[in-house]
């Protein structure tokens, strides 16, 4: 029974729409990053590696490649650890359970417009429940203008990133944590391990695939962040919250230079293509059998 | 350490719930109580909020055009992501791994990468304002996720069945429809629930791709009220809950979906 011929047309309809507003624009951008163009006039140059060079040098760029760190940093040893913890101990399959993960996994499924506006009305200097909230417990003090003060805004952001995440990472781990087998836990337990030292030898390495997608999958998501980035703060203060995707969509569409935003998206592709490598290359390796 | 554990997810419970409970509160006060205690609750749950955007604001078309590009979207998806999967499933080693590789490496291109040279192929088609340009976009930069979640699903199915219903003379068309996607039904329902999630909620093509006050879909609408509403806080937050509202309904009956579609979705790769 050799699959017909035939198959060329179930490919079709969907290669076609892939090739013409995927493919072809992603090379399309590969060959604006070595124009000047505008994105509006009729007529552009060829500036070769003009861009690139222009890129390295520019202060915001660079900025925005270090706020991109600090930002995923940030984001990843948060979501990370703290979705990890909750996953120990939502394992059980019980109605209790059931319905924490779903209550958990609320905020993924709202948009990053709706998060945005919500924690930007919790972090309002004056009026916001979190200063508020300070206040009433006599901590005062600590008060702070979250998304206005430029050293602070990039972490508050991040903060907001990992509680609308942390409820999908927590499914992840827990599928992983559920399918380690019940005996080799038990087994160990029988032979007189601790808590601690059951989860070091047992848990842990049996967990690793899961854990590397945690990982891998918060850190490209947290460079993706563009529509919570851009609700929140537009890349304020003063450029202190400015990540690669909202410096490619300011280049472009505020500052109308085309050709250098393709340029730098160009580097994000890079970028985004290296650490998806990574991953898939670290997947592989980590089969652990038992 | 057990109780430590039981201490960490009421934490996290009123993490979760208490910034929810504070946006629903606030919108129902009024504007003038807001102000003279933002974290009090309402003398009286005041529904004026609402009335008022309903009045203002367009907001059954805001909801029926991303009602609108979203079905679409995920309709369009699950076909044509489904017949690639098909073949890739049913084609040679070299043309389906190769069919293969080509939508896995639309998985490491983000769409800020895209987005420029897209809206610049699309306003050459004159369709910068266009919910069907939207819609075809999105599905097309979908393909890449959803083509690598159904034939990672449809590699699971047992090949007997496909090679009894050829041996009996099926086409492969009638495999597929009345084999495999009855099979597929549940990863179809999870992609779905994973696609719908994501074009419902998406903000960077509507904003590129619509212009047009009437075409606005509702991260975009809200987006604006930002700049009508400015720190009127209960106005906007009236417009969050009732864009988030629809969402959160078919969430808490689709729960199993959801997660299950978010699970496989995020293990690409």
């Amino acid at each position: 029974m050799k699959p017909g011929k035939r198959l060329i047309l179930f490919y079709l309809p969907g290669t076609v729409l892939y090739l013409a507003l995927f493919v072809y624009p992603t090379l399309t951008g590969l060959y604006y990053s070595i124009t000047d163009w505008d994105g509006l006039s009729p007529s552009y140059r060829y500036v070769g590696a003009d861009n690139y060079a222009r890129l390295a040098e520019d202060i915001v760029f660079r900025k925005s490649f270090a706020n991109n760190l600090k930002f995923m940093l940030a984001v990843v040893l948060v979501q990370t650890a703290v979705s990890l913890a909750l996953a120990l101990q939502l394992t059980k399959k019980n109605k209790r359970t059931v319905a924490l993960r779903a209550l958990f996994f609320v905020p993924t499924v709202l948009s990053s417009v709706s998060v945005g506006f919500i924690w930007t009305f919790i972090y309002d200097p004056s009026l916001g429940a979190l200063n508020g909230l300070l206040e009433k417990l006599g901590l005062g003090a600590l008060t702070q203008n979250w998304l206005g003060d430029m050293d602070l805004a990039i972490f508050s952001v991040a903060a907001v990133q990992a509680w609308a995440h942390i409820g999908q990472m927590i499914v992840l781990y827990v599928a992983g944590l559920q399918a380690i087998p019940r005996e080799l836990l038990e087994a160990a337990r029988l032979d007189g391990g601790t808590r601690g030292q059951v989860f070091r030898k047992v848990t842990w390495p049996l967990l690793a695939p899961a854990a590397a997608i945690v990982v891998s999958y918060t850190t490209i998501q947290s460079f993706k962040a563009f529509d919570l980035v851009f609700t929140m703060t537009g890349g304020g203060p003063a450029y202190s919250t400015e990540i690669l995707s909202t410096f490619i969509y300011g280049a472009a569409f505020t500052n109308g230079t085309f050709g250098f935003a393709s340029a730098a998206s160009v580097v994000f592709l890079a970028l985004i293509s290296l650490i998806t490598y990574l991953q898939f290359r670290l997947l592989r390796a980590d089969r652990v059998s038992y | 350490m057990r109780g430590l554990g039981r201490i960490a997810l009421a934490a996290y419970a009123s993490v979760i719930l208490l910034p929810l409970m504070l946006l629903v509160i606030t919108t129902m006060k009024t504007t003038p109580e807001f102000y003279a205690d933002p974290l009090g609750l309402p003398r009286r749950w005041d529904f004026s909020h609402y009335r008022e955007l309903f009045d203002g604001q367009t907001m059954w078309r805001y909801f029926g055009n991303s009602a609108v590009v979203t079905l679409s979207t995920v309709a369009l998806e699950l076909l044509l992501a489904g017949m690639i999967a098909y073949g890739i499933l049913r084609s040679g080693r070299k043309l389906g791994g190769f069919m293969f590789a080509l939508f896995a490496a639309g998985l490491m291109v983000p769409s800020q990468v895209n987005m420029i040279p897209i809206y610049s192929l699309l306003r050459k088609l004159g369709w910068t304002n266009s919910l069907t340009g939207l819609v075809l976009v999105s599905a097309a930069v979908l393909l890449p996720l959803s083509v690598f979640m159904l034939s990672g699903f449809m590699r699971t199915l047992p090949k007997e069945m496909l090679e009894a219903g050829a041996i009996d003379g099926a086409g492969e068309a009638t495999l597929l429809v009345r084999i495999v996607f009855p099979l597929c039904a549940p990863y179809l329902a999870s992609t779905a629930a994973f696609l719908f999630v994501i074009v419902w909620n998406d903000l960077l093509f509507p904003i590129l791709l619509v212009g047009g006050k009437d075409k606005l879909t509702l991260p975009l609408a809200l987006l604006q009220f930002r700049g009508e509403f400015v720190t009127d806080y209960p106005m906007l937050l009236t417009g969050v809950v009732v864009s988030t509202v629809p969402m959160i309904v078919l969430f808490v009956f689709l729960q199993r979906y959801f997660i299950s579609g978010a699970l496989a979705g995020s293990l690409k790769g």
